[in-house]
């Protein structure tokens, strides 16, 4: 009963992390991310429902809260990319390599 | 046959300061080196101050010797612990030692003099006595030291002397290299000494010669801690050790270039004293050679071959002092050779080799004095005529000449005689080879003689020989009579073997030396001696001596090469030292170096290309953790089903 509420977290899943692959813009990268959190938070509380443990409902709590700093950080971190270079595509920033 | 005596230990009267004898020098050769340029103006004169007081001191203990009964003459002085619990330092003071002592200072003081003269107009005069102040310190610890540490310390203090000395004048290339050929062919001598004494120290556990006397040899022997092939070793590796500072067979190819020092060192240290530390070695060591026949013969057929190549190369050389080193090899082969014959030999030996450095420095001196006055020419071929213009100086020579030919009466006579003697009862073959020998010698010296003194003037055209002043001449009259009349005061009535049995036991029976021995070996003998002289009249002193060395025959250029001595090291040890080294360059450079450059050069190669993975799109990063993730996730899937 509780399969649907998984495949669609696996769903969820597979779209964030696609996007996270093929999309340039940086702010579209970091939802398809979010979408990854969220998709991991889905299937944490619903095996927290089919085992009736709250462990899983608390582990969600606590990726929502690492997720929210996260933005905070990552958004500052691309407008201040945005800022210097004129651009928010993940591939212009690739000054860090051999 | 009478052993050795038992050593006592002594304190207090002149034998108890003894060790002033080897301070003094020291002293001597430290305030020169460390006082530097200051002390040139009377380094000199310290120089020699300090040898005499040496000889002062030697002779003092030499009377206080004299004055014990016979019995008592070994006295050790102990100085203090060398290394705690392993090796006393301390001195013996016993005939066989002040004999060579006095043979030291006492000529050692007579050269000391004579160098004052003859390095006047050298600017380094001073270090050149400081040198000859350290030698003559060290031969006397050699010699007087009375365990085998002490003597290897004094034994590689004159081999440092003498390196010093032979590159006393280090500007020209020649002398430099001398002094390092010295050097290394002693080493291989020093080699066999040290093994020999790590031989000793772990069958004894001591160097002291006092627990090392016969009846110790006889009694590890014969409670098996020493077996006979082990004995056998320690004399072989002692004459190796001889070999090497006496220039002997097969080590003898340093001593005729050791010449490029200057004359007074060649007359001390290449003549009289330390080349004759070999002899002293092996009659020292007399109770590991009695006990071992097979050394004691090798000994024996060193000393026959040695002083039959000594001859040989003698008689071809042009170089005065060549010549002389040649002699000077040839007559440490008749040591080695008595050294080999026991007790008997020994008085022999240690009689010729004190004769042979009174006549043999005589000599060497005079031929000093006759560079000095030939502006350094060396060569006897523009040399002729000489006794006209150095009275002195040639008459000394000519004296020391007929004492080494053995000329009846004169000191080389009866001690040279005496080994031919003993070598013969104890072995004809030898014996002859040795009357060679002496018919050798008469050769080569009467040529060298006759081609300086005699004969045409044959000058360069800028030489205006004159005689030495009497620093230098004094000194050779001295040595002179010492060739004179020495022999005759040590070996008649055999007061001189009598005076060393305490030191190296008394044979059973005595032999009977007589004024003017008539025996058909003494008659042979002076018979070769004046065919060889003879010889040599006809060839060098009726004839005319061409001024260019002719070409010579096959043995005469054998001889001018030194017997192919250095062809022979060459080619049995340089060349292939050089291949191993180049074998081990190559190894070194291609293999080694090759192995270590090549796996640098590896994992920089892949490293470069591996970085490249680092593109810095942030993209394919991704990919990568999700592929990494993907595979965990897969492997733990597998895992769990199994």
């Amino acid at each position: 009963m509780t399969t649907h509420y998984l495949v669609l977290s696996a769903l969820l899943f597979a779209i964030g992390a696609v996007g996270v692959l093929i999309r340039r813009n940086a702010i579209v990268v970091f939802m398809c991310v979010e979408l990854m959190l969220n998709a991991c938070n889905l299937a944490f509380v619903t095996f927290a429902r089919q085992h009736g443990n709250l462990d899983g409902q608390l582990i969600a709590f606590f990726v929502m809260v690492v997720a929210a700093a996260e933005v905070v950080v990552g958004l500052a971190i691309i407008v201040m990319i945005f800022r210097t270079r004129r651009s928010a595509s993940v591939d212009d920033a690739n000054l860090l390599k051999y | 046959m009478q052993s050795p005596v038992e050593i006592f230990q002594h304190s207090g009267g002149v034998i108890g300061v003894s060790w002033l004898m080897i301070a003094l020098p020291l002293l001597g050769a430290a305030v020169l080196l460390l006082g530097g340029r200051r002390t040139d103006r009377w380094g000199h004169l310290l120089g020699v101050v300090m040898s005499l007081a040496a000889f002062v001191v030697a002779v003092a203990a030499f009377v206080e010797l004299l004055g014990l009964p016979a019995g008592e003459r070994r006295q050790a002085v102990g100085l203090y612990e060398f290394i705690p619990g392993v090796a006393d330092m301390g001195l013996l003071i016993d005939p066989l030692s002040i004999s060579f002592a006095l043979l030291i200072t006492g000529v050692g003081s007579l050269i000391h003099i004579y160098s004052i003269g003859y390095m006047s107009h050298d600017p380094d005069r001073r270090r050149f006595f400081s040198y000859l102040n350290l030698f003559v310190a060290a031969m006397l610890l050699l010699v007087l030291s009375d365990n085998y540490l002490g003597l290897f310390v004094g034994w590689e203090g004159v081999g440092l002397a003498s390196y010093l000395l032979i590159g006393f004048w280090q500007f020209k290339p020649t002398a430099a290299t001398a002094a390092k050929k010295a050097f290394i062919v002693n080493r291989v001598g020093d080699f066999g000494l040290l093994i020999a004494l790590f031989t000793i120290w772990s069958v004894f556990g001591s160097f002291a010669y006092k627990n090392l006397g016969a009846g110790a040899v006889q009694d590890a022997m014969a409670g098996g801690s020493l077996s006979q092939g082990t004995v056998t070793a320690i004399g072989l590796l002692l004459l190796l050790g001889a070999c090497g500072k006496s220039a002997q067979l097969p080590l003898q190819s340093w001593l005729l270039d050791a010449m490029e020092g200057p004359t007074p060192v060649s007359a001390l240290i290449h003549a009289a004293t330390m080349v004759t530390a070999g002899v002293y070695l092996v009659v020292r060591s007399g109770a590991f050679f009695e006990a071992a026949p097979t050394a004691q013969l090798v000994v024996t057929i060193v000393g026959v071959a040695t002083l039959l190549a000594g001859a040989i190369i003698g008689c071809a050389k042009d170089d005065i002092k060549k010549g002389l080193a040649g002699s000077t090899m040839s007559q440490i082969g008749y040591m080695m050779l008595g050294a080999g014959l026991g007790p008997v030999g020994y008085a022999f030996a240690i009689a010729h080799l004190i004769t042979h450095g009174f006549f043999k420095a005589n000599m060497f001196l005079g031929a000093g004095s006759v560079m000095h006055a030939m502006n350094d020419e060396v060569n006897m071929r523009r040399y002729g005529g000489l006794f006209a213009v150095m009275k002195i100086t040639a008459v000394t020579f000519f004296i020391g000449y007929l004492a080494i030919i053995g000329f009846p009466l004169l000191s080389g006579y009866y001690t040279k005689e005496g080994i031919i003697e003993t070598a013969m009862e104890h072995n004809e073959i030898l014996g002859w080879l040795a009357v060679l020998g002496a018919g050798l010698t008469g050769f080569y010296m009467s040529r060298m003689v006759f081609m300086t003194f005699f004969g045409k003037r044959r000058w360069a055209d800028d030489a205006h020989p004159h005689e030495s002043p009497s620093v230098m001449t004094v000194p050779l009259v001295l040595l002179s009579i010492g060739s004179i009349g020495l022999g005759a005061y040590l070996i008649l009535g055999n007061r001189f073997m009598k005076f060393l049995a305490p030191a190296v036991g008394l044979p059973a029976e005595l032999p009977e030396p007589h004024i003017f021995g008539v025996g058909t070996v003494g008659l042979a003998t002076l018979a070769l001696v004046a065919i060889g002289a003879a010889f040599a009249w006809f060839r060098y002193g009726a004839a005319e001596v061409p001024e260019v060395a002719p070409r010579g025959s096959f043995l005469t250029v054998f001889a001018r090469r030194d017997l192919y001595g250095d062809a022979l090291n060459e080619a049995l040890f340089m060349r292939p030292g050089q291949w191993l080294t180049r074998i081990a360059v190559f190894f070194d450079n291609r293999g080694i170096d090759g192995l270590v450059n090549g796996l640098a050069a590896g994992i920089g190669g892949t490293s470069g290309r591996v970085r490249r993975i680092q593109t810095g799109y942030v993209r394919s990063y991704a990919l990568s953790i999700l592929f990494g993730a993907a595979v965990v996730v897969g492997a733990l899937l597998y895992v769990g089903t199994m």
